[in-house]
């Protein structure tokens, strides 16, 4: 079976430097893959690459049977790939709901006239767009903070609001980048019940980075190593933390 | 379907038969001083209004409003003055001294006016709305002063002297404070309803954030263009109603004071807000009048006045929120409160 995405030698420039160099990846349909590296390895820049912010130098992104690189981001997120990002970035004066609606504009279909006329067609259409949405908070838990403005959630509930409104784009490939980041390990372990009923409930493929390996090893079917902006290794999780290379790129190497 | 377009036809023809009756009543028993202030605050707030869409709610930092003004109130004059002359033999309806006649060149200058700034918009639109921030501000800065230049040396509409004579179109019937007012409504019932919606909300994330609302699916770019022609096109209309008001137009008119007017009235609302940027309209036009004695002193006092605004409440008077009923009476509540506590 073709995979959902496949990613063939592609690297990105800034100025001289290779930023990723010749990167491979591809994952199937249904996978939940992880993608981990020190820092400064690339793992955001092969995100910014998957999702349109960046354009790669060399090499071919296909998602779905089609090839995506140079798409611009809001054209990627209506072919169905999602993020959320390593720093937040909610809509801080937006509530919650208001939050998960703009992720639900791709299914908007009418005109700019009729928001502003508001005929009933177009009344009916936000009335749909809110119930879903009302009903995604409700399924990650999020029902009661529905008019909370986003900035005064409580930090991990703030990473739980980005992944509903990755969610709200109904995406077939999420992309989580770094989603425990700053958590405590009852955060995490809840964070990772919270990856794997999604991923069911959605039918959804996931690409997560990730730098707690308890996390990545805990529920990632596949890992991808990436050091100085190339795959070092790839493997399950097992077969990783035995690697050398990945040992030596992550402990470093003794200078007998 | 029906039903609603009943309803909203009803509405709007009772609307216009208020303001219509109000526009008379206010003409007949107003002094023209204060009639003049009403028509300026009026045209103000629209102003106001239309960049708060493209500052406030979008978060495009721009600051050239007035070339999108004079350019509406330009190509309005052009028609009344220029055009419409040279078709009026062949087409009568087009003669003006009637009602009708009045009416509809007004409505035409209206639409040709709004349309040219709006392209206007398109034009300046596409290219610097590639830039933010502090660039996206100079770059608009510039563009006011490139009009108000260009219109200087453009001797079909008058150069430095400007186009005077401009027949009162606005007046006829008594209906000035008429169309003043549709206006100023027409933008803020605009961006109400727009704001109402799951597309608004996509405005408001572009200004939150660019990045994650591209990264869900917005187009940013059709959205800060969109709402860059919309604001351009309702101060377009602003100035054909300044033009066919007070008759008379020239390029220093529409200087980069007046932008920068503009700027601060959305900035004072709160940016965001259209409340507050139809109040910040009004107070900003109404208050150099007010302080007017105090003579030499006066801008000095308005300036002071802004300035410990802006200290006092950073985030404008209304920041985010509207100013409605409920706000009145929350107030109320909130005031029935104290007192009860204080009696206590």
């Amino acid at each position: 079976m073709e995979p959902l995405l496949e990613v063939k030698s592609v690297t990105k420039y800034f100025g001289g430097l290779a930023a990723v160099a010749n990167i491979d990846l591809a994952i199937r349909e249904g996978e939940l893959v992880g993608l981990i590296g020190p820092n400064g390895a690339g793992k955001t820049t092969v995100f910014n690459l998957l999702t349109g912010v960046y354009v790669p130098n060399d090499g071919t992104i296909c998602f779905a049977g089609r090839v995506i690189n140079g798409a611009k981001p809001h054209r990627v997120a209506a072919l169905g790939i999602a993020r959320t990002f390593q720093n937040i970035r909610l809509f801080k004066t937006l509530s919650v709901l208001e939050n998960v609606k703009v992720a639900a504009n791709l299914r908007a279909s009418s005109s700019f006239l009729a928001s502003v006329f508001l005929p009933p067609s177009q009344q009916r259409e936000d009335a749909v767009i809110e119930r879903e949405c009302m009903d995604l908070l409700d399924r990650l838990g999020l029902k009661d903070l529905a008019d909370a403005p986003s900035v005064s959630l409580p930090y991990g509930l703030q990473r739980r609001l980005e992944i509903a409104r990755a969610l709200a784009t109904k995406p077939r490939l999420l992309l989580l980048d770094e989603p425990g980041a700053g958590m405590n390990p009852h955060e995490k372990t809840e964070l990772m019940d919270l990856i794997r009923q999604i991923r069911q409930d959605f039918g959804l493929t996931v690409l997560l980075i990730e730098h707690d390996m308890k996390l990545v090893m805990g529920i990632c079917e596949r890992v991808y190593v990436l050091d100085y902006g190339e795959i070092i290794a790839e493997g399950t999780p097992e077969e990783i933390s035995r690697d050398p290379k990945v040992i030596a790129a992550y402990l470093g190497v003794g200078d007998e | 379907m029906i039903g609603w377009a009943v309803s909203r036809l009803v509405g709007v023809t009772v609307l216009l038969t208020a303001l219509a009756f109000l526009s008379n009543a206010l003409t007949e028993s107003l002094e023209t001083y204060y009639f003049l202030i009403i028509i300026q605050c009026g045209i103000a707030a629209t102003l106001a209004v239309s960049l708060n869409l493209i500052n406030g709610i979008t978060g495009q930092f721009s600051i050239g409003h007035a070339g999108f003004y004079a350019v509406g109130a330009y190509v309005g004059a052009a028609w009344t003055m220029l055009w419409r002359p040279r078709l009026e033999s062949t087409l009568p309806i087009l003669s003006i001294g009637s009602p009708t006649g009045d009416i509809l060149n007004l409505l035409i200058a209206l639409a040709l006016g709004s349309l040219a700034a709006a392209l206007t918009g398109v034009v300046v639109g596409t290219p610097s709305l590639r830039l933010r921030g502090d660039y996206l501000a100079i770059l608009t800065l510039g563009f006011g002063e490139v009009i108000r230049v260009v219109l200087l040396n453009i001797d079909a509409v008058g150069g430095a002297r400007g186009l005077t004579g401009i027949p009162t179109l606005v007046s006829t019937g008594n209906l000035a404070f008429f169309w003043v007012a549709l206006v100023l409504i027409a933008v803020t019932v605009l961006t109400r309803n727009l704001m109402r919606t799951t597309r608004g909300l996509t405005w408001l994330a572009v200004r939150e954030d660019e990045m994650a609302a591209d990264a869900m699916g917005v187009n940013t770019t059709r959205v800060k263009v969109t709402a860059f022609v919309i604001g351009s096109g309702f101060a377009g209309a602003a100035g054909v109603l300044y033009a066919h008001f007070f008759t008379g137009i020239s390029p220093d008119i529409f200087g980069m004071d007046v932008s920068i007017m503009i700027t601060t009235m959305v900035v004072l609302a709160g940016t965001g807000s259209v409340t507050g940027a139809i109040i910040a309209g009004i107070v900003l036009t109404a208050l150099p009048e007010a302080f007017r004695f105090l003579k030499d002193y006066r801008m000095l006092i308005f300036s002071t006045t802004l300035i410990i605004i802006m200290l006092t409440r950073p985030q404008g008077i209304l920041g985010h929120s509207e100013l409605g009923f409920g706000s009145f009476f929350r107030l109320y509540r909130r005031l029935s409160g104290l007192r009860r506590t204080s009696s206590a």
